[in-house]
């Protein structure tokens, strides 16, 4: 409720409603940016060190500044960022100047509007919509426009070749993610994030809180299918075809440098945190204790929910360096013939299991 | 504060569907068409749509506008950059756009508008489900039925000879 907050608190001042509006929303909005930006640094260290101990190697290390790279490595991610920054923007010659310019800021305001929905916990949540749900997968598939115009403004086959992947693979995931997360819209009967993790209080089964991921055999299917279509959307390992590096060099993102190329990345990191933000509110009881009743109030909160969103992330990685690329036919086929089906069954049986339960 | 913003929202609406007729670089027409798609969300909202706005996003942006630069990615070849469309007929268009104007000015003038107050009303979003689920069950029923037959069709025409 921050924005409508800081607008009706600026309406106490004074008379400016102009100024009010433009500064509550910088006021939210830095914030959101800059969790955007530290999200991205550290899920990038702890990509480096995650993906070195899954193979065995030791990542990042050093003994010091000047020698390596600082103790455990923490200042990879400064010279990450720093290199980002300075290095050239290259902008081929034969492409579309204006698209390629504008995809990153499309893509990065794909990230950025779904991230204003993440209700992080009672209260620190930019806006709270009566849709939220719905609206955090709509304003998903802003991204895939910007990807698809990067893989056409490029001018190069491996871009173009990866933004029609991409198009495809997220639009096909969609699906399956759209009717996963109805199971608990079902179940606590809104749209509303915050209503839904209200829902979610108390315990089930005796001993386990009532995250709607325990509440029935349904939903915790549900929890899985929406989990791995959302590694999907996020075009992550093993669902990386839209930049298989082997075959497409970096996809869609062949031809980007520097911070344009930042941004994209930026972007995905932010949409690995919003799509396990609503996997969280949606599953895990968002900003719930996990031990109902314990440490279950105030900045608690958002602690239980950046635990529940990091955990979630880490799996992301695990999942990352374990398992191969899947083929475009395989990709296609876990889609369509797999995981629409069974959320259809998932739908019809939650149904019934609140029928005849309540 | 809200007139500001609805006019800027409206600037963007009609200025990108200008974009989109008068671009003639095909790419460009079908981008300026998501600017002009988040500008009618825009309205939506100003009407408290909640709902339908969240839903023209999904199906206009995250379907129909993608379906349609992926039409052009395809039918094109890359190296062509320049893929143009020229006016043609202008004379009938001229009448059939005066026509039309006439009718939507018409339509305008002569209805009665209801005036609402300024106030949010309750969620619209149950109201919807209701309404879908029981008074519009069977036009519900029947457009997904018609969806479904378009669905199988395009497999069928696009599925070669086995």
């Amino acid at each position: 409720m921050t924005v409508d907050m800081l607008i009706d608190w600026f309406a106490t001042l004074g008379d400016f409603p102009v100024l009010a509006f433009i500064l509550a929303v910088v006021i939210s909005g830095i914030p959101l940016f800059l969790v955007m930006a530290l999200n991205a640094m550290v899920a990038v260290y702890v990509e480096r060190k995650v993906s070195a101990f899954m193979m065995d190697r030791l990542g990042p290390m050093g003994q010091g500044p000047g020698l390596h790279a600082g103790k455990w490595g923490l200042l990879q991610t400064v010279a990450d960022a720093i290199k980002l920054l300075v290095k050239e923007d290259t902008v081929p010659e034969s492409s579309d100047k204006i698209l390629f310019k504008m995809a990153p800021f499309i893509i990065f305001i794909g990230a950025f509007l779904g991230l204003a929905a993440v209700p992080f916990s009672q209260t620190l949540q930019v806006v709270d919509f009566n849709v939220g749900v719905f609206y955090i997968i709509a304003v998903g598939s802003i991204g895939v426009i910007g990807i698809v115009m990067a893989g056409w403004a490029s001018n190069n086959k491996w871009s173009l070749y990866g933004a029609m992947r991409s198009a495809a693979q997220i639009i096909s995931y969609e699906i399956p993610a759209g009717l996963s997360i109805i199971v608990p819209v079902m179940m606590a009967g809104t749209l509303n994030l915050q209503e839904l993790i209200h829902y979610q209080s108390g315990t089930v089964w005796g001993i386990l809180p009532n995250w709607i991921i325990f509440n029935n055999p349904f939903s915790f299917i549900a929890f899985f299918i929406f989990f791995i279509s959302a590694i999907a959307e996020t075009n992550r390992t093993p669902f990386d075809i839209p930049e298989a590096e082997s075959e497409l060099v970096a996809g869609w993102m062949t031809e980007y440098s520097g911070f344009r190329w930042a941004i994209f990345f930026l972007s995905e990191y932010a949409n690995m945190l919003i799509v396990s933000g609503l996997a969280v509110a949606g599953f895990l009881g968002g900003w719930r204790s996990p031990i109902p009743g314990l440490f279950d109030s105030g900045a608690w909160g958002l602690f239980w929910f950046m635990g529940k969103i990091a955990s979630l992330i880490f799996v992301m990685m695990w999942v990352r360096w374990t398992f191969p690329r899947l083929r475009v036919d395989q990709l296609m086929h876990v889609c369509w013939k797999v995981f629409i089906p069974i959320a259809m069954i998932n739908i019809f049986g939650v149904g019934i299991w609140k029928l005849i339960f309540g | 504060m809200a007139e500001f913003t609805f006019w800027i929202v409206v600037g963007i609406t009609l200025g990108s569907a200008f974009m989109v007729v008068q671009s003639k670089n095909l790419v460009y027409s079908a981008y300026a068409l998501l600017f002009s798609f988040i500008g009618v969300t825009g309205l939506y909202v100003f009407l408290w749509a909640d709902f339908i706005a969240v839903v023209q996003v999904v199906v206009y942006v995250g379907g129909i506008l993608i379906l349609i630069i992926f039409g052009i990615m395809l039918t094109n070849k890359i190296t062509s950059v320049n893929i143009s469309h020229a006016s043609v007929q202008k004379k009938v268009g001229a009448v059939a756009v005066l026509g039309m104007a006439f009718l939507l000015g018409y339509m305008v003038i002569s209805t009665p508008w209801v005036t609402l107050a300024n106030v949010e009303p309750a969620e619209t979003t149950a109201a919807i489900g209701r309404l879908l689920m029981m008074d519009y069950l069977l036009p519900f029923e029947v457009a997904s039925l018609l969806l479904l037959g378009a669905l199988i069709g395009a497999t069928t025409l696009s599925r070669k000879e086995d």
